[in-house]
């Protein structure tokens, strides 16, 4: 594993890794070299199998943080590639030609995040939402909360017999709450 | 505004499902014409609510209607898995007269099990006006009461009963099979009773039941009855 690595950091500029287990491991590498770096690490050091691809939306840095995870069964070694990409613009370049489950993948997080990626198959269908026509759900700038009470009629809740409440209400009716 | 139309109405037609659009047919005798299968094939008239004639008889139907419910087999949510030890020989829902059907034109009840996502309500909506009448809806777990843990979610419906008519809730989170079947008698109950009017209460209050439909469904490609 370290070996890996100490090579991939050599020759992709990997920065900010970390540790998580002895087989797992998470490195930041640059957007331009994300794709170059995936394509290495399966080819050339045995990292076969996808296990998944997922963002979060870091807000404040106005970012996108991608994770690509990825496995080798025969090391059975796990390595987590992280790209951080502009919120406002919010592409990335696509790797549905790595393997052919990228696609959903990228096509779920152009549907929640609104992260373009450019070429990917069936990209703009819609997968979970049917005809949604708000900003993205999953952008933390989107309140829940509000649009369903908005969509969704919510029901009433019950009336509360909470005698501390009713012997507030009765004996002082004027004091604040 | 003509292009916007136009661009409404190729979205649509993508959702549209190949069988369902417009093609040209030829007829036995040769005779080619046009067929529309959102037109054709199903039925948009309004549903009408009929009274019951003769209160004996209706007695005895309803009676006969309590006694064998047939069960459209249609999971929507998490609460779908207390169908299957409901079935079997633990808890042996056939001796109270419940069996499940593969058709929404073969059943009666339609079981909303558990939260229901938008997307999964409108397939609900399509096979609850497929089912013939009389019907009855059997709600069962908190989602659908009120949403449930998913009361701030973005995708499921936080009450049912602003989109099909509901007979029975059954509360609980999830419910046990136990809980079903007493959902199930309750059911009966009321059957018996003459008290288990939702398909009549769908027809009587169409136009509001839709447009709260057609509030979150909003890529709408169906008739506005479809059975």
């Amino acid at each position: 594993m370290k070996e890996i690595i100490q090579d991939i950091k050599k020759r992709f500029n990997c920065t900010d890794e970390i540790e998580q287990s002895k087989t797992q491991t998470y490195i930041t590498v640059k957007k331009e070299l994300a794709i170059a770096l995936i394509t290495h690490l399966r080819d050339i050091e045995g990292f076969t199998h996808l296990v998944l691809l997922t963002a979060v939306d870091w807000i404040e840095n106005n970012q996108f943080q991608l994770t690509y995870m990825l496995n080798n069964p025969t090391k059975k070694i796990d390595i987590g590639v992280r790209v951080f990409i502009n919120r406002e613009t919010a592409t990335m370049d696509s790797a549905h030609h790595l393997w052919e489950q990228m696609a959903t993948y990228q096509r779920e997080l152009k549907e929640m995040f609104g992260i373009d990626f450019p070429g990917s198959p069936r990209l703009n269908e819609p997968f979970i939402l049917e005809g949604w026509d708000n900003i993205p759900p999953y952008r933390r700038d989107f309140d829940t909360l509000k649009y369903a009470q908005e969509t969704f009629f919510p029901r009433e809740g019950r009336e509360t017999n909470d005698p501390a409440e009713f012997m507030k209400k009765k004996m002082y009716p004027d004091e604040e709450k | 505004m003509s292009d916007n139309t136009k661009n409404i109405e190729e979205k649509k037609d993508k959702f549209l499902a190949e069988e369902n659009k417009k093609r040209i047919v030829t007829g036995p005798d040769g005779v080619q014409f046009e067929v529309d299968p959102l037109q054709d094939y199903f039925c948009d008239k309004r549903p009408v609510a009929k009274d019951p004639k003769n209160k004996v008889i209706e007695n005895f139907l309803n009676w006969a209607r309590a006694e064998s419910l047939w069960v459209l087999g249609f999971g929507t949510g998490c609460g779908n898995i207390e169908i299957p030890p409901l079935l079997t020989p633990r808890f042996d829902a056939f001796r109270y007269g419940i069996q499940m059907r593969p058709t929404p034109r073969q059943s009666s009840v339609l079981i909303i099990s558990g939260y229901l996502a938008v997307k999964t309500l409108k397939r609900a909506i399509r096979s609850y006006e497929q089912m013939q009448n009389p019907k009855y809806v059997l709600a069962l777990g908190s989602c659908t009461i009120n949403g449930g843990m998913y009361y701030d979610s973005y995708n499921t419906i936080n009450r049912l009963d602003y989109y099909l008519p509901v007979d029975v809730y059954v509360a609980g989170c999830m419910p046990r099979p136990e809980a079903l079947l007493s959902g199930f008698n309750k059911l009966k109950e009321r059957i018996k009773a003459g008290r288990a009017e939702g398909a009549n209460d769908y027809a009587n209050k169409f136009d509001w039941y839709k447009a709260n439909q057609k509030k979150i469904i909003k890529d709408w490609n169906m008739p506005d009855y479809n059975w």
